[in-house]
C-alpha cells in the first residue's frame, strides 16, 4: 500500500538521516566550541505572539485553532521564537547572551516547485552584542560551522538591510514611488527598478546612481564608493570585514544590492552561496528593533542555514570534485 | 560565454537571440546547423522552449538566459534578477474576441462572467481581477484561436506580433494588456558569484 505525504514534505531513511546527522553534529560541535546554548521551542506558537515581526515574504503559512479558539500557528522561523523567549525567560539577564538551535520550520510551497513546506534549520542568535563587534562575531561562527561541514567552496555576501531604503530617502523619493522602486528591487527586477526610477521624478543622474547601487557587488572595492548616504552603511560593512580573520574576509561578497524576505532586519545582511547549488543555503543579519517589540530592547544579530542545502551542496561539491 | 551557461529558446526568439550571441563573441555555427542538438557544450549553450528557460537559470542548470517579458509575467515567482531588456522580439499580450459585437462584453454583462481561453492563465487571471471583472479562465494548449470560433469561449488571452494570425481567423484585438520584449535574467547566486562574467556580458548587451 502507499499512502501519500504533503508535498514539499518528506521521510528521511537511514542512509540520509545519518549523513544530515553528521552535518548537524559538525555544526553542534562549532556551536558549542564558541559558547552558543542549544535552545528547543514549541513548533505551535500564538498567531499573536509571531505577528508582532515582520515577517514580510517568511510569514507563518500555516493556522489552526486550539480548543479555546485561539489561533495557533507553524513556527516559520526561529529568530521570533528566541525573541519571544529572551524577552519571558530572560527577562533580566546580563548581555550578551547566545542561543543555537537545530529545529524544524515552516512555509508556504509554490505547487509543483519541489520547495520544502518543512525545513530543519541551524542556526544562532546572538542577543545583546551591537554592531561591528556582534555581526563579527556571527560571520565568525557562520564559517566555523560552514567549514566543520566539510563545505569548500561556499562564499558569503554582506549587505545592508537598511542601505536602499537610507538611499532612497536621502533623495527624498517618498511613496508611492518609493515602495515601487523597493518592490522591483525585492524582486531581484533591474528593468522594472530602472522603469520605476526613471518615473520618480529624479534627475538622470541620480536615477542612474540609484540603478548602479544595488548591482555593485564584489570584493572590498564596492565599498570605495564616493556617495556620501551611503557612507554609514559601507563604514559597517567595512568595520566587520576588519574584524574578521582574513580567511572568513576572503569568503565575503560585498553586495550593496542585498535583500532579504523578513522585514525585520535593521543593518547587515549575509547569504551562503555555493557553487554546487542554484539557490542560497542560509543567510541571517541584524535585527536591532525585534527585541523592543517583545519588549526586552537589545541588539541582535543571527543565521540560519538549511542544513538539507548545505547536504545538496556537499554531495554537489563531491560531484564536481 | 565568459564562463557562463546559457538558457537559449528556440521559436520566435531564437534568430536574433543567435545574431546577439554572434555579436558577443559567441560562435553559434554550430547551433545554427543542428536542429535537434539540444546542448553545445563548447559554446556553453543549452537551447530549450522559451517557457524553459526560467527553469533552467533558477535551478542554476544555466547561468544566464534569454526568454521573453510574457514567459516572466507568466511565471513572475520565479527567482531570478532580471537583468536587460534585449529590445527584441516585441509582441502584445492582448484580449481578442470575434469582430463585430463584443461577445465577452456580452456575457460579461448578460451572464456575470466571461470564458477566455489562454495559454497565459496566471496572466489572464491577474488581469481581469485588476480590472474588476469575473472570467472563467480555460488553459489550452494549441492554437488559442481556434477556442472562440468553435464556441468554446467568448474571448482569448494570447500574444501577438504582427496581428496576422488573429485577423486570419476574424478576431479583432480589444484591449492590451502588457507589451513584452526578450529580456536577460541571471540565477541569483551565479549573480554573485560570477559576478564579473555576467557584468562583463551586460556591459556588451547594453553597448
Amino acid at each position: 500500500m502507499i499512502h501519500p505525504i504533503p508535498s514539499g514534505t518528506r521521510d528521511v531513511l537511514p542512509d540520509e538521516m545519518r549523513e544530515l546527522r553528521a552535518i548537524v553534529e559538525a555544526i553542534r560541535a562549532t556551536f558549542d566550541a564558541h559558547g552558543y546554548g542549544e535552545v528547543s521551542t514549541p513548533a505551535l506558537e500564538y498567531a499573536s505572539v509571531l505577528e508582532r515581526a515582520e515577517l514580510a515574504e517568511a510569514r507563518p503559512a500555516y493556522r489552526l485553532f486550539d480548543e479555546s479558539g485561539e489561533v495557533l500557528v507553524l513556527r516559520s522561523d526561529m529568530t521570533v521564537p528566541i525573541a519571544r523567549l529572551v524577552a519571558t525567560r530572560y527577562a533580566d539577564a546580563a548581555a550578551p547572551l547566545r542561543f543555537c538551535y537545530f529545529a524544524h520550520a515552516w512555509r508556504a510551497v509554490r505547487p509543483q516547485r519541489g520547495q520544502s513546506r518543512e525545513f530543519l534549520q541551524a542556526g544562532i542568535e546572538l542577543v545583546g552584542a551591537p554592531a561591528p563587534e556582534g555581526t563579527a562575531q556571527a560571520l565568525t561562527v557562520l564559517c566555523a560551522a560552514l567549514d566543520a561541514t566539510g563545505l569548500r567552496d561556499y562564499r558569503v555576501g554582506m549587505g545592508d538591510a537598511s542601505l536602499y531604503p537610507a538611499l532612497l530617502d536621502s533623495f527624498g523619493v517618498a511613496a508611492p514611488a518609493r515602495e515601487r522602486i523597493l518592490y522591483e528591487l525585492g524582486t531581484r527586477d533591474f528593468v522594472g527598478l530602472e522603469r520605476e526610477l526613471g518615473a520618480a521624478g529624479l534627475s538622470a543622474q541620480d536615477a542612474a546612481l540609484l540603478l548602479r547601487v544595488p548591482q555593485e557587488r564584489g570584493g572590498i572595492d564596492v565599498l570605495e564608493t564616493s556617495v556620501a548616504p551611503l557612507a554609514d552603511a559601507v563604514a559597517g560593512l567595512a568595520a566587520i570585514g576588519e574584524l574578521v580573520a582574513p580567511e572568513v574576509a576572503a569568503r565575503v561578497i560585498y553586495d550593496l544590492g542585498l535583500s532579504r524576505p523578513p522585514g525585520y532586519y535593521t543593518g547587515a545582511i549575509f547569504e551562503v552561496y555555493d557553487p554546487a547549488l542554484g539557490a542560497p543555503i542560509g543567510g541571517g543579519g541584524r535585527y536591532d528593533e525585534l527585541l523592543g517589540r517583545f519588549g526586552r530592547p537589545l541588539p541582535a544579530v543571527g543565521f540560519a542555514v538549511d542544513v538539507e542545502r548545505v547536504h545538496l551542496a556537499l554531495t554537489g561539491e563531491e560531484r564536481r570534485s | 560565454m565568459n564562463g557562463l551557461t546559457v538558457a537559449v529558446p528556440r521559436g520566435a526568439l531564437f534568430g536574433e537571440t543567435l545574431d546577439l550571441l554572434d555579436r558577443l563573441g559567441v560562435d553559434t555555427a554550430e547551433v545554427r546547423a543542428n536542429d535537434r542538438k539540444l546542448l553545445f557544450e563548447d559554446a556553453g549553450l543549452i537551447t530549450m522552449r522559451p517557457s524553459d528557460v526560467p527553469t533552467y537559470v533558477e535551478a542554476g542548470a544555466a547561468d544566464v538566459g534569454i526568454t521573453g517579458k510574457d514567459v516572466l509575467m507568466e511565471q513572475a515567482e520565479r527567482d531570478v534578477y532580471e537583468l536587460a531588456d534585449l529590445n527584441y522580439g516585441g509582441c502584445r499580450m492582448v484580449l481578442a474576441t470575434r469582430a463585430g459585437d463584443d461577445p465577452a462584453a456580452e456575457a460579461l454583462r448578460r451572464l456575470g462572467v466571461m470564458r477566455i481561453a489562454t495559454k497565459y492563465p496566471r496572466i489572464a487571471a491577474r488581469y481581469f481581477e485588476r480590472t474588476g471583472r469575473q472570467a472563467e479562465i480555460v488553459e489550452v494548449k494549441g492554437s488559442v484561436e481556434l477556442a472562440p470560433l468553435a464556441g468554446l469561449v467568448e474571448g482569448i488571452v494570447d500574444l501577438t506580433a504582427s496581428g496576422a494570425t488573429l485577423e486570419q481567423n476574424g478576431l479583432v484585438v480589444r484591449e492590451e494588456i502588457a507589451r513584452s520584449t526578450a529580456r536577460l535574467i541571471a540565477n541569483p547566486v551565479a549573480h554573485k558569484l560570477k559576478a564579473g562574467a555576467i557584468d562583463d556580458v551586460l556591459r556588451r548587451v547594453r553597448a
